[in-house]
């Protein structure tokens, strides 16, 4: 087996692939398949399993949805809230892309769905104040989570990140005593520009985990591995699917075994 | 990143000037260099390795010029190579009118954008055109296609309640001859590569539809399995021709040189922004200026 191409095609990015391979080369394993295989499965292990914090609960907790454009934000938000009230949580949202053709409209057709109350703006509106209304309104109604979905935006856009700097301090003003969850959301088909979103957008506003989609495809999202292990950065969710089911927990021992299937 | 190459290629090739020719020896850590950066890119783990092999046989043997550091000269080498892959014969779309254009890919990879993208394109080269909404599944898909065609300033072919997407493709059909159209283009909705059954219903639309061109659009930030996505459409309709989307991000854009290289799909534009004006034509150099992470360096080995 050649091992490195195995890990680099799985999407772990450089960095991760050449430590793995490196320590199967230093322990002789490299010629051995079946504890090769064992020995990575431990050690992808070892780094994903780890303390995540809880998701924030309060009247409401917030969930802060970012990524780059078309990763499945405005989706996932919906999956979020089916998730949420079938445990029998009251959810709003918040539609705070007010910058893409037809984003409201899209989440709103979720939300109708869902029978989830969701507070929006006109197009071109400010995000932050969205928020502002939104939160208030979610707090007033007792809700248990606010889930606020944001534009896509490129990471190397200094304006739109500042932008969103600004939502989630008007976010955190207004809900002071409960902490904000701020989520990445990732497309699973991505490569290693997945570490640049992570750092870039933890950089920016302090990230409290990764949600990584469209693992129906073929991609193997070695991200989640290589973002835990150079960032700490925690994945909670995976995505395999445009339905609302599709959302699952993310759980390191199925992962790894998917890794090798 | 770049200068983090070219350091680590001139101390590898410190040593080198007025040496002869670049040999085996003195180009294997160089080739090492570069095989990461290439990594780094999401460039296919197998097409970094043909290229390394290719290129490492074409400069063996190229005498070190004594006016450039031998380090350039070397990411020219290669530079060059990669160039040449992305040649293609294909450059702009197809010549005859009406010319339907069907555009297909990954869920969220741009196509409804590109869509929009494209029309103003043509609109400004003074063709009639309209855009089809043939992506019945994502919520809003119509009414985001909408909204983009009324920027462009072109109708917009929508089912009606209810309509089946077999009769509205043949209702599109006659509409546009009315309406006198030369150029249609088809927005349609996105889908993984391991969905046997939406790919099938995509070939069962391009049998209907039957566009000359068929453009797949693919963001900048494909990993490794750009190359499997593509073949996993190529099997199912004849693609055309590729868009890179997304290339105003800081992704590299090494899947679709991949594919390129792998499938031969020429790439025809890149997308460098969400606003619809943020179309260009494709231009090999950029793309590969990324994939090292740089972008002055050949300029200034050209100049000499
Ligand atoms: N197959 C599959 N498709 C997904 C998944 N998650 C999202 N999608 C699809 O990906 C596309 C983009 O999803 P959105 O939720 O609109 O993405 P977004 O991040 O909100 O996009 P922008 O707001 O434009 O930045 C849609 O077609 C979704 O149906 C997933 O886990 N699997
Ligand atoms: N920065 C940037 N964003 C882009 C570009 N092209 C598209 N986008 C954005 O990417 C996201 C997804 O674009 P869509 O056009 O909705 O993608 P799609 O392929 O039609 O998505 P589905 O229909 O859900 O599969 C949107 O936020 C777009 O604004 C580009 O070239 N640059
Ligand atoms: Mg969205
Ligand atoms: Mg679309």
């Amino acid at each position: 087996i050649d091992w490195e191409a195995l890990l680099i095609e799985s999407d772990m990015g450089i960095n991760l692939s050449q430590k793995l391979y490196a320590l199967l080369d230093k322990e002789g394993l490299l010629g051995k398949a079946e504890l090769a295989e064992r020995r990575i499965k431990n050690e992808l292990l070892h780094i994903l399993q780890n303390h995540k914090a809880p998701l924030p609960v309060g009247k409401p907790g917030v969930i802060l949805l970012v990524g780059v454009n078309g990763g499945g934000k405005t989706t996932t938000a919906a999956k979020l809230a089916y998730r949420f009230k079938a445990e029998g949580k009251k959810v709003f949202f918040a539609a705070c892309d007010t910058f893409r053709a037809a984003a409201t409209e899209q989440l709103k057709i979720w939300a109708e769905k869902l029978d989830v109350p969701m507070v929006s703006g006109k197009e071109g509106a400010d995000a932050a104040s969205v928020a502002f209304r939104a939160f208030v309104q979610a707090s007033e109604a007792q809700a248990d989570y606010l889930i606020v979905d944001t534009a896509g935006r490129q990471a190397n856009k200094k304006n739109l990140m500042m932008e969103l700097g600004k939502l989630k301090r008007t976010l955190e003003k207004v809900s002071a005593q409960t902490p904000l969850f701020i989520l990445l959301v990732v497309d699973g088909t991505s490569g290693s520009n997945i570490l640049v979103q992570a750092k870039e957008f933890n950089e920016a506003l302090g990230l409290s985990g990764m949600i990584m989609t469209k693992l129906d495809s073929s991609s193997k999202g070695g991200m989640v591995a290589a973002v835990k292990y150079e960032l700490g950065i925690p994945t909670y969710f995976i995505g395999r699917g445009e339905n609302l089911e599709s959302l699952e927990e993310f759980n390191p021992e199925g992962f790894v075994e998917e890794f090798f299937s | 990143m770049l200068e983090l190459l070219q350091q680590k290629l001139q101390s590898l090739f410190k040593n080198l000037r007025g040496y002869g020719k670049l040999s085996e020896e003195n180009i294997s850590g160089a080739i090492r260099e570069i095989r990461l950066a290439l990594l780094a890119s999401d460039v296919h783990i197998q097409v970094v390795k043909e290229i390394c092999e290719e290129v490492k046989q074409k400069a063996l043997g190229t005498k070190v010029l004594e006016s450039i550091r031998p380090g350039d000269q070397f990411i020219k080498i290669f530079h060059d190579e990669l160039i040449e892959y992305l040649a293609a014969d294909k450059t702009g779309l197809c010549s005859s009118r009406p010319l339907k254009i069907l555009l297909c890919g990954l869920n969220g990879s741009g196509k409804t954008t590109t869509a929009a993208k494209l029309a103003l394109w043509c609109k400004k080269n003074r063709e009639r055109v309209g855009l089809v909404a043939a992506d019945l599944t994502r919520p809003a898909a119509i009414e985001q296609l909408s909204k983009l065609a009324s920027l462009v300033g072109i109708t917009v072919y929508a089912p009606k309640e209810s309509e089946r997407l077999d009769d509205f493709l043949i209702r599109v059909d006659s509409q546009s001859v009315q309406d006198r159209l030369s150029v249609i283009i088809y927005d349609t909705a996105g889908r993984l590569d391991l969905d046997e059954e939406l790919l099938e219903e995509l070939r069962h639309l391009h049998e209907l539809v039957c566009p000359q061109e068929v453009l797949i659009v693919i963001d900048s930030a494909t990993g490794q399995k750009g190359v499997d996505v593509v073949r996993a459409f190529k099997e199912k309709i004849p693609l055309t021709g590729l868009i890179l989307s997304k290339f105003d991000g800081d992704a590299r854009g090494g899947a679709a040189f991949s594919v390129k290289k792998v499938t031969g799909v020429p790439i025809l534009f890149m997308g460098t922004g969400e606003k619809i004006e943020s179309l260009e034509v494709f231009r090999p150099e950029r793309l590969v200026d990324r994939l090292f992470g740089f972008g002055d360096i050949v300029s200034l080995v050209e100049k000499v």
